[in-house]
């Protein structure tokens, strides 16, 4: 068990032969991922890595049966990419792009509401499930195989979890990169949820950043439904200026409630194992786990 | 991206949306010379002469002044032009004026009594929608009034497959206990408003104060608009009205090496690739004892070029007492990262300040070897929380 992808998974790639796709495309492959076959408008027909490119993501469906995309198109297109793979039924759509507009993602959320998939991003490393797929930009090495579960809106935040967990002795089921804009997706609280459910998941390491709710909800959510399984939480952006952007668009701190100590105090009001520093996290999880198991 | 209070409202106008009229002015002539039209097109007897600098509470500073006469403009301009305004928003040493607007009296006496009035819109990330957010309490900080009144704060949400309704209006205008013609007024005021907000890839309107004028007409006194800087790219008339004197000039020169940077007032500087882990280093030096003096996220290729470039910003920052660089190899190897530090660093030649240096990911070994045997003041680390002992020693034998 895993979630979101193992190896099972049918996987395209949109925006397949740009150098964004073609780089990360092969480095899925190198890890073992299962692509079968990628989109770019006007090559269909043709192949690239050994593998068939279409015109539209509803062609790759219907000849490879593909359930999951990975996004590499440029932001002034990357909200419709996102709406054609919702259209042609994937179920699994995962966009790294950076910098698509709020308005472009205002009206891809209300055109995703009621359809059968799930959309990770957009401005995220994507997803891995250790030793099966990797559907991200991660350095896949640094991800072992273990029990704990990781949801995050850094990139290399997430990687440094993953290694500091994988030092603790510990290794990962599925890492989730939920991104770092202000509208994406799948939310904080909607990914520990799918953790919690997966019976291989021990342990949920939630990587948060400044601004918005999503961390605040997730914290309450894990109380509410019992905190059955030990997290640990960090918040980054401590010692950020409010009403500046901090590299992320959605790394923003608007009020007093969505600075990091108002949700690292949420967070330890609702039972999370909170880390003050981002040092931390590792170790604290083999702690809390050592405390759990005895 | 911000823009002037003067430049807000001709983009407001622009979508039909009744603001208090003004003339931007560079110099005090200018500034008489405006007063003089504005008495010509709109009969306005008193002009008030406005600051335009990107901060709000300008009033307060006394970038905001009422004129009687042409005498008493040239007399307001001369004193607010050029002065340095400091207001609750800017930074102890404030911002330097160099435009004001001459707007036209719009409190002028007459049948009923003005009334101020809040709206802002902005995008309520919770719900991934459009809200505009409103109140009774106008000309006022509006944070102070959600924390003492919040009943007297409304908020109505956009259904962005149909837009502001006609219904959604009308409710905003009585809720502001508007009737008769003012209540058409805000009606209008308030659906161009939003219309002009879609349209620009905003992210941010607030209109503080709306005015409802004493023969009943709706009108901006205030604007500030920012846009979504990612939406830019559909507007470049919009982006042309960006003001880099408004910004800290080391901020511009990292925004055109296409660097991530913000300036901060700390003594520590720190180069990090991704966002997150930027601001968990920014953290990493609070907690070691240390202040961070910058953001700054290098990107995914963090070659000898940029790092060079990144380092040479950071040292701009006479604050600098030491520099932390904090990369996560995974697909960047650390040890071009590591050559690359070695070679900036000889490049540049005069760097005073000790550089602490953790590489962690691919080639991490090899890396912290490059360090190691250059013969450079430069600390080597592995793991995050050796980098946070190094930096920790490092404050303390200072």
């Amino acid at each position: 068990m895993s979630v979101l992808v193992n190896k099972n998974s049918k996987i395209i790639v949109q925006g397949f032969t740009g150098g964004e796709g073609t780089f990360h495309a092969t480095q899925m492959i190198e890890y073992g991922t299962n692509v079968v076959g990628g989109v770019t408008p006007g090559k269909g027909g043709t192949k690239h890595l050994d593998r068939p490119v279409f015109n539209t993501v509803a062609d790759a469906v219907k000849n490879t049966g593909a359930d999951v995309s990975i996004i590499f198109v440029p932001a002034a297109f990357a909200a419709d990419a996102i709406m054609e793979a919702a259209d042609a039924g994937i179920k699994v759509i995962i966009c790294i792009t950076e910098g698509i507009p709020v308005k472009d993602m205002i009206y891809t959320k209300e055109y995703l509401k009621g359809k059968d998939c799930r959309l990770i991003g957009p401005n995220c490393p994507g997803v891995i499930t250790a030793g099966e797929a990797k559907v991200g930009i991660m350095p896949g090495f640094v991800f072992k195989k273990g029990k704990i579960g990781i949801v995050s809106k850094s990139g290399t935040l997430t990687y440094e979890a993953a290694d500091q967990v994988a030092k603790a002795g510990l290794g990962v089921t599925t890492a989730i990169g939920i991104g770092g804009d202000p509208i994406i997706g799948t939310t904080t609280k909607e990914a520990v949820e799918l953790l919690m459910n997966d019976p291989e998941t021990e342990g949920i390491i939630m990587i948060g950043e400044i601004g918005g709710t999503y961390e605040a909800d997730a914290a309450r959510w894990i109380k509410a439904n019992g905190n059955k399984k030990p997290v640990v939480g960090f918040i980054a952006g401590q010692t950020a200026p409010k009403g500046r952007t901090m590299g992320h668009a959605g790394a923003i701190v608007g009020g007093k409630d969505d600075t990091a100590q108002a949700k690292m105090a949420i967070m330890k009001e609702c039972g999370l194992h909170v880390c003050e520093s981002p040092a931390e996290i590792g170790k604290t999880m083999a702690k809390v786990l050592g405390k759990v198991v005895a | 991206m911000n823009i002037h209070e003067y430049q807000g409202k001709s983009i407001l106008k622009s979508f039909g949306v009744a603001i208090q009229e003004g003339i931007v002015a560079d110099t005090p002539e200018q500034a008489v010379a405006a007063a003089k039209e504005l008495k010509t097109k709109y009969n306005s007897d008193w002009v008030v002469i406005k600051a335009q600098i990107h901060a709000g509470g300008r009033g307060k500073g006394g970038g905001v002044k009422l004129a009687k006469n042409l005498d008493e403009v040239k007399e307001k301009a001369t004193a607010i032009i050029g002065m340095q305004l400091i207001t609750p928003q800017t930074k102890a040493e404030g911002k330097k004026v160099n435009k004001v607007l001459v707007a036209q009296d719009v409190y002028y006496p007459g049948a009923s009594p003005t009334k101020e009035f809040y709206m802002s819109v902005l995008l309520d990330r919770a719900k991934g929608r459009n809200t505009i957010v409103y109140s009774t309490e106008g000309g006022m900080d509006i944070e102070h009034v959600a924390e003492t009144t919040p009943d007297k704060i409304w908020k109505e949400e956009i259904d962005p497959r149909i837009g502001l309704q006609a219904f959604q209006a009308r409710k905003i205008a009585f809720n502001l206990g508007l009737s008769g013609n003012a209540l058409k007024e805000m009606v209008k005021f308030v659906t161009a408003l939003y219309k002009a907000y879609e349209s620009i890839d905003a992210s941010l309107f607030e209109i503080n104060p709306v005015l409802k004028t004493s023969d009943d007409k709706i009108i901006a006194v205030d604007s500030k608009v920012t846009f979504d800087g990612n939406g830019l790219f559909r507007h470049p008339d919009y982006e042309a009205m960006r003001d880099v004197t408004e910004e800290d000039p080391i901020e511009v020169e990292a925004k055109n090496a296409e660097l991530n940077y913000v300036k901060l007032d700390g003594n520590v500087g720190c180069m990090v690739n991704g966002a997150g882990l930027a601001m968990a280093t920014m953290d990493i030096i609070k907690l070691s004892g240390g202040e961070p003096a910058n953001f700054l996220d290098v990107g995914g290729t963090a070659n000898a070029e940029r790092v060079e470039k990144a380092f040479r910003i950071i040292l701009r920052d006479p604050n600098v007492k030491a520099i932390l660089v904090n990369i996560f190899g995974g697909i960047v190897r650390c040890d071009r990262v590591a050559q690359g530090i070695v070679d900036a660093y000889k490049n540049m030649g005069s760097i005073n300040v000790p550089i602490i240096v953790r590489l962690q990911g691919t080639n991490a070994e090899e890396a912290k070897k490059i360090i190691d045997q250059s013969g450079l003041k430069v600390y080597s680390a592995i793991q995050l929380y050796e980098a946070a002992d190094l930096v920790n020693k490092l404050l303390k034998g200072n």
